[in-house]
């Protein structure tokens, strides 16, 4: 067993601090109902988050995550609204998150556009398609099995989504933390010119890592048309800042190279507590978002505060 | 004539690019729309062009420093809910001192941003990401669910988008355009004549060879994220007079408009260049081809954020393709010397 990061080792402690008040001071915290509530109100957040830190420690950003999950999520209600089934239909949707993540791929991994960029003009251009297939309707009316996948237990009281996160949690851990590929997503997130020269196929696994983002964020969309039941041209707006967060927080380096997947477990533990907490606490969602922010600048800030405060008393 | 096409400076050449694209755009539509080039046509994309603009100006200069700066509408929320608010109890204040307040409390949110960036040493992209949440949320908070109407807003502020400062023959130039105007003006001369100003420009382009050349870059950066929260500030006026009607979703979404403006008005994402008559450019296109959408009946209106998303990546595509057959042209010319 690897030793946890001075980070890691903060980041635990955190997380038992907000467990320990959530335990005191909210007593419907510890039933299985809100457990399973806790992980399944932002669970479509926490699997992207898992495929979002190896694009971050790759050095790359993908913010039209959230567009292309509200894009898949309205690509299936169009599909079922149209008489399509519903299991071409998911096809159809995985298919275009692959899309959506190759085009992303090639304007910044083969065209060399800064990723912020590119997925910030598709942030918007996804989003509009999403608009464009839903219009200002709220598409429902999804087949029984489809909905029961969302919102019912899976093999016991545990739902899809969540045993679908669990396994995802593992196969990208051990690809970032015991694989070829993985060890390359982080020397190219060090020095993009080094791997270059070392031989790296730099664009292939850029290219790779935009396709499996596109691939779980439509999947995502897929789990979150199937938890609420119906969807909406607006579906995951703004989730990318929560997703981003979680990721930052659990100490990956938003200019690349250094991070781990115990971290971001830790980190999204402790927002899921923290907004499980403030809800059952009737603090409102904006309150909440804000929390996240202010949680996002300082898991960042504070670093920095500290190096620069231990750089100043060793020239001194 | 080879020689004279290459004598033209490229930026030159991209602002003579925008022209076209937009001439061609207002020609597509005036064949697509009947009476699509009349005054009402020019108020309506003029007068929304002038509320992106300033943002716009702010957001330039930001990315000239090679920065971002996502929280600008949530800031233009902030002053046009608080300035309305202010408004309803203070009536009688002066319209100057109104601009006023607006730019001072954008610039304070602008400063909120640039400590952080500047001396916490956070990148822009985070800073602003959690500002665009906070200060939406304190927007929300603040407000207490309530709206501001026009019927609590002065008269003159109500009437201000309507009014028409000057006429050239048929068609009315709008105040808020003169204001709009003249602060991109304004920061065009600045940076084209200011000498300290040129900072901008050098860490943008080079952050490393600025520090050594004596530029105290944390200063020049806060600068900018605070003239960029004044800026977003004078939207939020703009946007106040222009709807009246204010509630906490106020100026939601401009920051990606004002980006999409700055980044088709050839202002490189990497920073170090660009220009505001391109910002300027920029604004009109984006805004002429949203206000053109939705009086187009061949697509429906839900196309403006798709189209939008394209219009942006074609913009930075065709430019990042035109500087790399530069740079090979530049290359290929310093081989023969």
């Amino acid at each position: 067993m690897r030793i946890l990061t001075p980070w890691e080792r903060g980041l635990l402690a955190i997380f038992l601090v907000t467990l320990v008040l959530n335990l005191v001071f909210v007593p419907e915290f510890l039933t299985l109902r809100n457990q399973i509530n806790l992980f399944q109100l932002s669970i479509e957040k926490i699997i992207v988050a898992l495929i979002m830190a190896l694009i971050i420690i790759n050095a790359e950003i993908d913010l039209s995550v959230a567009s292309v999950m509200g894009l898949s999520a309205a690509i299936f209600g169009y599909l079922v609204s149209i008489g399509v089934d519903g299991r071409f239909a998911i096809m159809a949707c995985l298919a275009a998150g692959l899309l959506a993540g190759l085009v992303n791929a090639f304007l910044s991994a083969r065209l060399g556009i800064p990723s912020l960029v590119v997925t910030l003009a598709m942030l918007i251009g996804f989003r509009g398609l999403a608009r464009v297939l839903v219009k200002d309707n709220s598409l429902g009316d999804f087949p029984t099995w489809f909905t029961d996948l969302g919102q019912k237990g899976f093999l016991g009281p545990i739902p899809l989504s969540l045993w679908i996160f669990v396994i995802l949690l593992v196969v990208f851990g051990v690809l970032l933390h015991r694989t070829t590929f993985g060890r390359q997503v982080f020397i190219i997130g060090t020095s993009a010119d080094v791997a270059r020269f070392s031989g790296l196929n730099v664009a292939r696994v850029k290219t790779q890592l935009f396709l499996m983002s596109g691939l779980v964020s439509a999947f995502a969309g897929l789990l979150y048309a199937a938890r609420l039941g119906s969807v909406r041209g607006d579906s995951g707006v703004g989730f990318e800042l929560d997703i981003i967060t979680m990721v930052l927080m659990g100490g990956v380096s938003i200019f690349g190279g250094k991070g781990s997947m115990t971290g971001v477990v830790l980190s999204i533990l402790i927002i899921l507590n923290l907004r499980n907490g403030m809800g059952l606490m009737n603090i409102t969602g904006h309150m909440q978002t804000g929390v996240i922010g202010l949680l996002l600048i300082g898991s960042v800030l504070l670093p920095n505060i500290v190096s620069g405060l231990r750089g100043r008393r060793e020239t001194s | 004539m080879r020689q004279q096409f290459a004598r033209i400076s490229p930026h030159s050449l991209r602002l003579l690019a925008l022209l076209l694209a937009l001439l061609a755009t207002i020609l597509f539509f005036a064949s697509q729309i009947d009476g699509y080039l009349s005054p009402r046509m020019f108020n309506r994309i003029t007068t929304s062009a002038a509320v992106v603009l300033p943002v716009a100006v702010g957001q330039a200069i930001v990315i000239m420093t090679r920065n971002i700066d996502l929280s600008v509408g949530s800031i233009m929320g902030v002053v046009a809910y608080m300035t309305g608010q202010m408004l309803a109890v203070l009536p009688e204040l002066h319209p100057v001192l109104v601009v006023l307040a607006c730019l001072g409390l954008g610039a304070v949110a602008g400063a909120i941003n640039g400590v952080l960036i500047a001396w916490g040493r956070v990148p822009s992209i985070i800073v602003t990401l959690g500002t665009l949440a906070l200060f939406r949320s304190f927007l929300v908070e603040w407000s207490d669910a309530k709206t501001i109407t026009t019927a609590s807003l002065p008269a003159w502020l109500v009437e201000l988008p309507s009014a028409v400062a000057f006429s050239v023959g048929a068609l009315d130039i709008r105040v808020t355009v003169v204001i709009a105007l003249a602060a991109c003006l304004l920061m065009g001369l600045i940076l084209a004549r200011f000498r300290p100003a040129r900072r901008l420009y050098a860490i943008g382009s080079n952050p490393d060879a600025a520090r050594m050349a004596g530029i105290n870059a944390p200063l020049v950066t806060f600068l900018a994220f605070v003239a960029c929260g004044a800026l977003a500030g004078l939207s939020g006026f703009i946007f106040l007079a222009k709807f009246g009607n204010i509630t906490v979703v106020a100026g939601l979404g401009f920051e990606l408009k004002s980006i999409a403006a700055v980044v088709v008005g050839g202002v490189s994402i990497m920073g170090g260049s660009g220009s505001m008559l391109g910002v300027l450019m920029g604004a009109l296109l984006v805004d002429t081809i949203d206000n053109s959408l939705t009086r187009w009946a061949v697509v429906s209106e839900f196309w403006r954020d798709a189209l939008l998303g394209m219009l942006i990546m074609a913009a930075v595509t065709v430019d990042t393709l035109a500087n790399r057959s530069l740079e090979r042209l530049r290359a290929a010319k310093g081989g023969e010397q």
